[in-house]
């Protein structure tokens, strides 16, 4: 009968060795899937909703152009609340500057990569289109002649 | 020798992933692309002006966001079958662009509407919305028109064909939006 109750016998402790690569396979995945923040945005984006939409190519040949009205009561204290063009981390004086940001983002791409340099334009869908068509007519001049209107898609 | 004490990897790993989380965002990036015309230069200018009449669909949105299709005021739900006719003229109306016979591929020769544009003219102080709204529209004319005629030669949708046919049908449907100069008519911005 001994041989049946040897005393009480003690919960093993959980066993965790594994949990490090459980971890770490988790990061991979969002290091996947997930892009470094290019920029804090200073505007205000309500994107317009469209059904047609396809998806960015490729995301390291293209640039990014925000139009809106700006986001806090700070910056509108600061700059007034009309429509502003925020190129990288500020807001550009006025249109002409797309130019030189064309102009110098594409110089940054490798040779064969220019090609398939793209701008994508993050407008609100408030704006006027007298900023947009500002905007493109820089944009053709920089012969930067691919553009996305950016977009989402509806939501149901 | 005792084995390393690997218990606070797991912490570790998990600073790391609450970084990548804090800095990273996972945004989709989507949209409608479009490729603009060349910087205007003299020539091309006068090419443009060689369009016929019949060939072009203009829309216009003013600053009110009222649409014009031609001549008629159009809600924006009218957008999208004026532009499936204009772009297919099934019935070959003297009014709708000329059918002209092109080599499409696979699908042989066609009649396709070859020279037609469809221009979308705006305001200053049209609103970037309802702009985007109409030409989402016009790309779903083209996507259906497209579908339609991949349904009736190959059996399926556009989306499924292989990438031979997919030309063909591209050739016998070829997206002309046109990214009109723009024009000035009122300055209300």
């Amino acid at each position: 009968m001994s041989r049946f109750n040897k005393g009480k016998k003690e919960m093993p402790e959980l066993n965790t060795s594994s949990l490090p690569d459980l971890i770490f396979s988790v990061l991979f995945f969002f290091m996947m899937v997930t892009s470094m923040r290019e920029v804090t945005l200073l505007v205000k984006i309500d994107r317009p909703t469209g059904t047609q939409l396809e998806k960015l190519a490729r995301k390291s040949c293209t640039s990014y152009i925000y139009i809106g009205r700006p986001a806090t009561d700070q910056l509108r204290s600061q700059w007034g609340n009309q429509t502003r063009i925020q190129i990288n981390d500020a807001f550009a004086t006025d249109a002409t500057e797309v130019y030189d940001f064309v102009m110098s983002d594409r110089n940054k791409l490798a040779e064969i990569d220019k090609p398939f340099y793209t701008v994508s334009v993050k407008a609100d869908h408030e704006t006027p289109m007298g900023y947009i068509t500002d905007v493109k007519q820089q944009l053709r001049k920089g012969y930067a002649l691919k553009m996305v209107y950016s977009a989402n898609k509806p939501t149901n | 020798m005792p084995g390393l004490n690997t218990s606070s990897t797991a912490d570790i790993s998990f600073m790391l992933l609450i970084f990548f989380l804090v800095t990273t965002s996972m945004d989709t990036d989507q949209g409608l692309a479009r490729t603009l015309p060349k910087p205007p230069e003299d020539e091309d200018q006068k090419n443009e002006l060689k369009v016929k009449e019949r060939n072009i669909l203009n829309i216009r949105i003013n600053k009110d966001n009222y649409l014009m299709i031609g001549d008629d005021y159009v809600g924006l739900d009218e957008v999208k079958p004026r532009a499936k006719e204009f772009i297919a003229n099934p019935e070959n109306r003297a009014n709708l662009p000329e059918l002209k016979p092109k080599k499409c591929g696979i699908l042989g020769t066609r009649m396709v509407t070859l020279n037609h544009v469809i221009s979308v003219q705006t305001d200053r102080g049209t609103s970037y919305g309802v702009y985007f709204q109409v030409q989402d529209q016009l790309v779903a004319a083209y996507n259906e028109l497209r579908d339609e005629l991949a349904k009736q030669e190959f059996g399926y949708k556009y989306e499924f064909l292989s990438k031979e046919q997919k030309e063909a049908i591209r050739d016998v449907y070829p997206q002309k939006i046109s990214e009109a100069e723009p024009k000035q008519y009122g300055k209300n911005m």
